[in-house]
């Protein structure tokens, strides 16, 4: 190929999203292709079969399992309250009787003449999928969900914990250089993304926590406190289950890194502004990166099928990127050149490198894959 | 797959594309391979591919006892080149509610059932299918497609498994993995999961129906090709091999010893999107014991991570690739380590003994890893495979797994084993052939004495002579790493005389000749003693590690 493609991380004033919502097992879609819907919205629901309490009869009457059906109160497909007689066997002395009762109220789901098994399954729980953004449902899925459309903001982190959320953009630190430290984090943050700059410390995250903020938006965090705050070291990065009590987004790295100077002026621009927020991250095939989407609202729309950036297809001189690996890690300037050969970098691998010039006017040499584009710009 | 290309096709033409540069050969004609070759400059004899989209073939599977069934089970779906997600098992601990909760909230790809032997009891394996069948499961990607599911377990229970999971799933019946306790029979199951793989499983996947329909011969899970090669040549060569495939989110190995193949992945143990989970398993201390010179915790914990989220870059100094370097010893070391777990003989059976065996009982379930009796060690993997220098290929590979007495070492040039593994299927000539004089760099031999002395003391004594006469005598002392050049197609003899407590596989003290074969790192004799310990001082140990690093030339001096 002409070019290497090296994907990088979005930060955009404006832009078109797409976001895929979908049940995960069949069930009902709520709203119609066209219509709008809130974030907090349920645009689809499913009810999760209950869960399963397997019983074993044959063994607590005590009688073989082909003959348990002689004994059976309820049959397959009866409903069960607490409590009420399953079986029960008819002995010539009373007190010899055995009576063995529903744990849950269910339904009998099977029962079987080889294992003595009585399957029960509680009632099914009903799952809503929500909207997450505010938008335009462009496609529905029929009984598998549907695909929201909103004109936003948007800003792509490297790396999150938790799940989707929303709240008020509120920008705590002043720069983009500066900590977030637990003096930045007042009571009337609570259910508010809030936005820090370079860095979170243990005692930070531990105030976010007790104020009740929906998220946190920094540069980075130390491994040891994100270990402590989850409480095990993550090992791959596949999250966004994690309950820890807010959703927490990397937009640099670990480490103490400023947040770039145009994420951070993106969300200060939109302070006060409601964001819907996910920190769920996949590095693997089918890659998935923390975000941040604030929409434009209703009759700010316009053309959106304009507003789609085009495919980036290659790094260009001139593009703002962002160094990755130490010994620079977390340096933003501009490509300055890109040189066609190989070059032997320290290590003794010969490599594709690029020339990065920084704002103080100096350059570095390093390899194209430790550089990452800031797009969107 | 990731945007912009969501078709596999778009890959493999591409990558055809660049062939047809590189090659001056005519290979595409639009969309379509021009197949079968029809000049010299135009058209190829077939193409074939395997697959490894997605992350894998990831399955489940289920055994009635776990180190029995369960592991003969396990043992299938690894043979077939799947991921393993979950053993379940009648007797794995799990509560009844615990394994339906389990099984509805893993999404594999597939599910493979084992249990009893032919003829004996089916309560149990008919209760597993009644907790899966009620825990109603899901695979991993197409909402509306039923659940692949191989059943091979004790044929008695067929029939009411078909009853229970007939409707549920897509379920085929085939024999049974362990018809007698004494015997397992892996490739009827083995087969079926390769079947409904390109049934069913690739059929999820954008562009597949194209892509089998270029392929002259079937798609295979990449792992279960790289293991049809390294069984054949195995077979072909009379040798107990060790493979290893390192990659960015899994480590496999493979194994065939006396013709048995085993192959395990260790799926969380990589150098990229695993990477920090290698640091999670080994611990910061078997990590930094690699690493000459100091570094503070907090630091290269951060970078540990920083590489996780941002899997495609590489060490740009010589202090980060040294990191990696220590990272990739210890997830081989733990992936050989799980390897050996399960890669043994049949658990639970009964033995016959003699008198004779009365002072050297063996258990049932002893590893089948026997690293005195094996003869190569091949390695594959961006580490491994790209390293800048490949002494350090050879070193790492010795560091992680303590090669006993005498060992051949390789890496896979380009990784081309798993092509070569379906090649394999259709003219295991050619393929053994490329595989020889094109997959394989020879890297040379190591000579590792067991036994362990202090540093300086006599450990052996060596006379080589090499093939065109010449003789060099020597002697190696504990702590003492050498690397004598010795080409790749060249061979030499060497007569090694161990001290007296130092053993090379003929006993201690007895004197071995062997001749070894060269490499394009050459022969190395370790003698740091086996099992390796490094020195527990910090400052003696980075002394040891910066004196082994010279000695071998494994990183350019500062």
């Amino acid at each position: 190929m002409a070019h290497s493609y090296t994907p990088g991380l979005t930060v955009t004033e404006r832009t078109t999203v797409q976001r895929r919502r979908m049940l995960s097992l069949p069930g009902t879609v709520l709203v119609a292709t066209g219509e709008t819907v809130r974030a907090n919205q349920a645009v689809a629901r499913a009810e999760l079969p209950g869960k399963v309490y397997p019983l074993n009869l044959a063994n607590q009457l005590g009688v073989a399992p082909d003959e348990i059906h002689e004994y059976l109160v309820k049959k397959a497909g009866d409903t069960v309250r607490k409590d009420e007689i399953l079986a029960e066997n008819k002995p010539f002395i009373k007190w010899l009787k055995t009576e063995v009762l529903s744990p849950i109220a269910g339904v009998v789901e099977s029962v079987s003449a080889v294992t003595g098994q009585v399957l029960l399954r509680e009632p099914p729980r009903v799952l809503e999928l929500l909207g997450y953004v505010d938008g335009r449902i462009v496609e529905v899925i029929p009984q598998q969900g549907v695909v929201v459309e909103t004109d936003c903001s948007l800003v792509q982190g490297i790396f999150g914990i938790g799940g989707e959320t929303r709240g008020e953009i509120v920008v705590a630190v002043t720069s983009p250089a500066e900590a977030l430290s637990p003096r930045h984090l007042t009571t009337d943050m609570k259910g508010k993304v809030v936005v820090g700059g370079s860095f979170i410390s243990a005692d930070a995250l531990a105030r976010a926590k007790e104020v009740g903020v929906a998220g946190l938006i920094v540069g980075g965090i130390h491994d040891k406190d994100l270990r402590a705050l989850l409480g095990y070291d993550l090992g791959v990065a596949i999250t966004g289950t994690e309950q820890v009590g807010f959703t927490l987004i990397l937009t640099e790295g670990f480490g103490s890194i400023p947040m770039a100077d145009k994420t951070f002026s993106l969300l200060s621009v939109h302070a006060g502004q409601q964001a819907s927020i996910s920190g769920a991250t996949q590095i693997r095939a089918g890659v998935i990166r923390p975000e941040i989407i604030i929409p434009k609202g209703a009759g700010a729309t316009g053309d959106l099928g304009a507003a789609i950036a085009p495919q980036r297809e290659g790094i260009r001189v001139g593009d703002l990127v962002r160094i990755i690996r130490d010994p620079l890690f977390g340096k933003i300037g501009e490509v300055a050149s890109l040189p066609a050969d190989l070059q032997k970098i320290p290590t003794e691998s010969d490599v594709r490198v690029l020339e990065v010039r920084f704002a103080d006017g100096s350059m570095a040499v390093m390899p194209r894959t430790n550089i990452e584009l800031i797009e969107g710009a | 797959m990731e945007a912009p290309f969501e078709d596999v096709t778009r890959g493999v033409l591409n990558a055809i594309a660049e062939i047809e540069e590189l090659s001056g050969r005519k290979i595409l004609d639009g969309d379509k391979i021009i197949t079968p070759c029809r000049d010299a400059k135009t058209g190829v004899d077939i193409y074939i591919s395997t697959s490894s989209a997605g992350g894998g073939l990831q399955m489940m599977v289920t055994g009635v006892v776990q180190n029995m069934t369960g592991e003969s089970a396990q043992r299938a779906a690894l043979g077939a080149g799947a991921i393993v997600i979950d053993v379940l098992a009648s007797n794995d601990g799990r509560l009844p509610h615990e394994k339906i909760e389990r099984i509805r909230a893993m999404r594999p790809d597939m599910i493979l059932m084992s249990g009893g032997t032919d003829g004996g009891a089916v309560t149990h394996v008919v209760e597993m299918a009644e907790y899966i069948s009620a825990a109603e499961p899901r695979p991993r990607f197409g909402a509306t497609y039923k659940l692949p599911l191989v059943y091979a377990g004790n044929t008695a229970a067929q029939p009411q498994v078909k009853n229970i999971l007939g409707e549920k799933t897509a379920l085929v019946l085939t024999d049974n993995i362990r018809p007698v306790l004494e015997r397992e029979n892996l490739a009827p199951a083995r087969d079926k999961i390769h079947d409904l793989f390109l049934e069913h499983v690739m059929q999820q996947a954008p562009g597949y129906k194209k892509l089998i329909e270029m392929a002259g011969a079937p798609i295979m899970p990449t792992p279960a090709a790289v293991g049809v090669i390294m069984e054949t040549i195995a077979k072909r060569e009379h040798l107990n091999l060790i493979g290893v495939d390192i990659g960015g989110a899994t480590t496999d190995v493979f194994s065939v010893f006396e013709g048995l193949f085993n192959r395990t992945v260790s799926a969380n143990l990589g150098m990229s999107y695993s990477i920090s989970n290698v640091l999670a398993e080994a611990g910061l201390a078997n990590i930094m014991r690699w690493v000459p010179f100091t570094i503070d915790e907090q630091t290269l914990r951060n970078r540990i991570k920083n590489k996780m989220v941002r899997p495609t870059t590489i060490p740009q100094t010589l202090d980060e690739l040294q990191i990696e370097h220590a990272i990739a010893r210890e997830a081989l070391r733990l992936a050989l380590i799980h390897h050996k777990s399960l890669a043994t003989s049949l658990k639970g059976i009964q033995q016959e003994r003699t008198i004779s065996d009365v002072f050297e009982q063996q258990q049932s379930g002893k590893t089948l890893i026997d690293m005195l009796k094996l003869d190569l060690i091949v390695g594959s993997g961006g580490i491994l495979s790209h390293a800048p220098r490949r002494v350090q290929s050879m070193v790492m590979m010795v560091d992680a797994y303590e090669p006993l007495g005498v060992t051949r070492l390789s890496v896979d040039s380009i990784f081309m084993m798993p092509h070569l593994g379906v090649l394999s299927t259709i003219d295991e000539k050619a393929a053994t052939d490329v595989f020889v004089r094109d997959c394989m760099v020879y890297l040379g031999t190591c000579i590792a004495p067991i036994g362990q002395g202090k540093d300086g003391e006599r450990c052996a004594d060596y006379v080589i002579t090499f093939s065109d006469g010449r003789v060099e005598k020597g002697s190696l002392a504990f702590g003492d790493l050498r690397l004598i050049p010795l080409a790749a197609d060249q061979k030499a003899s060497i007569v090694i005389q161990p001290a007296k407590q130092v053993n090379l596989g003929a006993g201690a003290g007895v004197a071995v000749t062997r001749e070894v074969q060269g490499g394009v790192v050459g022969l190395l004799l370790d003698g740091r003693g086996r099992p390796l310990q490094l020195p527990t001082d910090h400052n003696l140990r980075v002394a040891a590690l910066m004196k082994w690093h010279s000695a071998v030339g494994l990183y350019p001096s500062e």
